[in-house]
């Protein structure tokens, strides 16, 4: 096929790319290699606009086996084990279909955690969808929360946790972000490397079939219009039966010392896997695609190396222990081929019965993508809020019950029990609370795991929301009393071709950076999902932040839920007189309004330290972190998480509404014996934590009084049945489609 | 009138229901089995004497609900 400007625009590469891949080649490519170079290319894969600000990312600690680059990061965890985990999004396949969608991202991510040779013990979601009311969203938000319990729950991976968050922003883009942990030993982990020369290539997993053909350059276009219902892009099926027998086979096969490296057949499928195991261990393949298992007859290179069939890896062997690894996949009815060997030439060469197709160079398609400086421009600053000039609400308490019953604050177990969060037995604490917590067999330890970001603080200041939703993450993990580790990313942005996009994410990396800095944790795996938008118009920055962290004794965790009658409530931490972004002005005035809260990130890391302290020495009764919703709603959460009610005298230094509902951040409400209450306020002291004393648990009433104003004063029990009923209720409303 | 729309998954799309049951299929003796794509059949009832008009709306039922038709194919029968 001759290669025309046509056909090269048509596979999303600019004239200037083209001219780079002459220069490269020396010649013409043929169709074969210009789908390659398509897809090594894409934005996807190539993270060409990203790549140069990624760089600022702290990546390295004393406690990093695997930083970014490979299939997960990995981080020691102690007693000679390690935790693996990534985040990853599916948005556009999600949009269009979004039970197999949302589906295929849980499977994608679970082959990135044991391609490192970790079995996987808990996912986490993060999703965004538009208004409830939207057109479709009902059916979407159906379709992936069916998707993502579908495919974990047959694999036998609980889904623990994550985030749900609506807003019409969402409306033409959902976001699905996906996340997952294993436990791996610090010695055993797998990369993604050709390493032999001589070493047989195989082909493992299910067949290979047309479906999904540049997937990758797909989610690196942006949606025109009703493309959903024109063009129909060709999205995958997902077959979590052969994804747990892909899982055992290579478990089984990680035991024996026959593997050199494996790697997942993710985004751009066999292309990605060949270059980059190749490309990393500076060697070369040599393929036969003819030998590639196919689902379907007649199938040609180019569809073969491009297809995003699920449920696939590619893997090194050791060439004398080849039978044995076929008889290992063969045990679990995998497909498994002898495709290909490594060689030393430092180039990719593929054959079709006995043709050569394809003949590149390995490392410049994998290493030297274009890398582009994209131009910056942030867009012009926001009309100045009103709030600040509105009279204050009449009736708190029933902000307070329009704050609970919103769909971003209600409770959202109509999501979390369609997900088995118990199997596996090592589930402490279950969805709904701080963080997630995950006994690590064998050990008295435990992980805490978390994703975080609030969008609308991203959207109002992408600088301080990317290093709020790091904070975030951090202080509900230490609210559990597990320590920050390490954290994941999932950057979810618009077009990064227009000025404004551009420096969002620029912004929000820095955010990132500078916060995990003064956190003292890394980088350590992490994903760009760029043009999220819709008809031109942009999602809001949404850089997603999976943060892991380590209880050394499950036995020392705390919960958010009050404990006992008669103990203090405290709040640790600065109240600000802010409302911008919050859940009151979303909900309550009905407006987006700024600016985004102030971060200390200084104090953030001293109400960390304190909260782990206190935890340590069994201090706390309970202690949750103070977000959406602001104090009235943290402490209405732990009341009702505990079935106590509690009377709170909170002092007024700022407007009541702020005081309440304001979500100034760095504050965690924790409880204690009554006892306690000189120690813990002498410790938060010398840590240098501002403390208020707010009250005392026991009650059937929920009772926040400010001095002389109307309290809100509450029946705990109709505030939880409010709480618990409102998100089935609105999802449950209507027909789903 | 009666309609039959018949619904499957679309050619290239994987069908793991498919696959399952050729392999049990194969598991029972059947060995010349090579491969089974499975689907469904709706048997509509549906009011109107004209044919092509009775046809014309089935083929809306199956693109707004019968079909998923970003993976599933279909073909409407006017018996």
């Amino acid at each position: 096929m001759a290669i025309t400007p046509e056909l090269v625009a048509g596979h999303n590469l600019s004239a200037e790319e083209y001219g780079r891949i002459l220069e490269i080649l020396g010649r013409q490519p043929n169709y074969v290699e210009l789908g390659i170079f398509s897809a090594m290319w894409s934005e996807h894969c190539s993270y060409k606009s990203s790549r140069l600000h990624l760089r600022k990312f702290p990546t390295t600690g004393s406690r990093v086996i695997q930083g970014p680059g490979e299939n997960a990061g990995v981080v020691d965890i102690g007693d000679g084990l390690a935790v693996a985990f990534k985040m990853e999004s599916h948005n556009h396949p999600s949009f269009i279909e979004p039970y197999q969608g949302a589906a295929t991202g849980v499977g994608g991510i679970l082959r990135d955690i044991f391609t490192m040779g970790a079995r996987p013990i808990a996912s986490l979601n993060s999703l965004r969808f538009g208004s409830l009311d939207a057109p479709r969203m009902k059916h979407i938000v159906d379709g992936v929360v069916r998707g993502i319990a579908g495919y974990g729950n047959c694999m036998g991976i609980p889904t623990v946790g994550g985030e749900t968050t609506f807003h019409s922003a969402y409306n033409g883009n959902i976001l699905v972000n996906v996340f997952n942990a294993g436990i791996v030993r610090a010695d055993r982990i797998f990369l993604g490397r050709a390493e032999g020369a001589g070493n047989p290539v195989v082909y493992v997993g299910s067949k290979t079939g047309r479906d999904g053909i540049h997937g990758a350059t797909m989610a690196s276009e942006e949606f025109a219009g009703n493309q959903t219902s024109q063009k129909r892009p060709n999205v995958q099926v997902g077959d979590p039966f052969t994804e747990k027998l892909l899982l055992e086979a290579c478990l089984e096969l990680f035991a024996t010392d026959a593997v050199v490296g494996i790697q997942d057949m993710g985004a751009a499928g066999l292309t990605s896997s060949t270059f980059e195991m190749a490309g990393r261990a500076g060697s070369g393949v040599e393929i036969d695609l003819s030998k590639v298992p196919a689902r379907e007859t007649g199938m040609t290179p180019y569809e073969i190396m491009l297809s995003e069939s699920q449920e696939r890896m590619l893997l090194v062997c050791r060439s004398d222990r080849l039978p044995e690894v076929l008889a290992i996949f063969r045990k679990w009815e995998l497909d498994a081929v002898e495709i290909g060997k490594v060689t030393d030439t430092g180039r990719v060469v593929l054959f079709f019965g006995g043709e050569k197709v394809a003949d590149l160079p390995a490392a410049p398609l994998a290493d030297e993508a274009p890398v582009y400086d994209r131009p910056r421009r942030p867009a012009a600053a926001p009309p100045p809020p009103r709030w600040p000039e509105e009279p204050e609400p009449s009736d708190y308490g029933a902000c307070l019950r329009r704050i609970l019953a919103s769909p971003n604050v209600s409770e959202k177990s109509w999501i979390w029990t369609q997900y088995d969060h118990m199997v596996g037995t090592n589930t402490v604490e279950r969805p709904g609370g701080d963080a997630a917590i995950v006994r690590v067999k064998g050990t008295a330890r435990a992980l805490a795991l978390k994703s975080d970001v609030n969008p609308f603080f991203c959207a109002l200041d992408p600088y301080r929301g990317a290093a709020i939703a790091v904070a975030e993450a951090a202080r509900s993990i230490s609210c559990t009393g597990g320590r920050p580790l390490a954290i994941t990313d999932c950057l979810n942005f618009g077009n990064p071709e227009k000025p404004d996009v551009m420096a969002q994410f620029e912004a929000a990396v820095r955010g990132i950076s500078d916060a995990c800095r003064a956190f003292d944790i890394p980088v350590v795996s992490g994903n760009v999902s760029f043009y999220n938008e819709t008809d031109g118009r942009a999602i809001p920055p949404t850089p997603t932040v999976g943060m892991v962290g380590l209880l050394e004794d499950v036995d020392l965790r705390v919960a958010m839920a009050f404990r006992r009658d008669g103990d203090r409530v405290a709040l640790l931490g600065q109240t600000r007189d802010e409302l911008g972004g919050s859940e009151f002005l979303r909900t309550v005035r009905g407006r987006d309004e700024g600016p985004c809260p102030e971060v200390d990130l200084a104090a953030e890391r001293r109400l960390c330290e304190l909260l782990l302290d206190l935890a340590a020495s069994r201090s706390l009764s309970s202690a949750h972190d103070v977000a959406d919703g602001g104090l009235a709603v943290a402490l209405a959460e732990s009341a009702m998480a505990g079935a106590l009610g509690a009377d709170i005298e909170v002092p007024g230094f700022v407007r009541h509404s702020a005081l309440l509902f304001g979500e100034s951040t760095g504050r965690a409400v924790v409880s204690f014996a009554s006892g306690e209450e000189r120690n813990i306020a002498e410790r938060a002291a010398a840590a240098g934590v501002p403390l208020v004393m707010l009250g005392r648990i026991g009650g059937p009433r929920l009772r926040i009084a400010r001095g002389d104003a109307p309290p809100i004063d509450e029946d705990l029990r109709d505030l939880t049945a409010l709480w618990r009923s409102a998100f089935r209720r609105s999802i449950e409303s209507a027909e789903l489609l | 009138m009666k309609v039959e729309v018949r619904v499957y998954p679309r050619e290239g799309i994987l069908d793991p229901q498919g696959k399952a049951i050729a392999a049990a299929l194969v598991r029972l003796g059947h060995g010349s089995v090579e491969g089974v794509r499975a689907g469904k059949i709706f048997f509509l009832d549906v009011a109107g004497d004209d044919r092509a008009k009775v046809e014309a709306e089935a083929r809306v039922m199956a693109e707004e609900l019968l079909a998923n038709t970003v993976i599933e194919g279909y073909d409407v029968r006017v018996l």
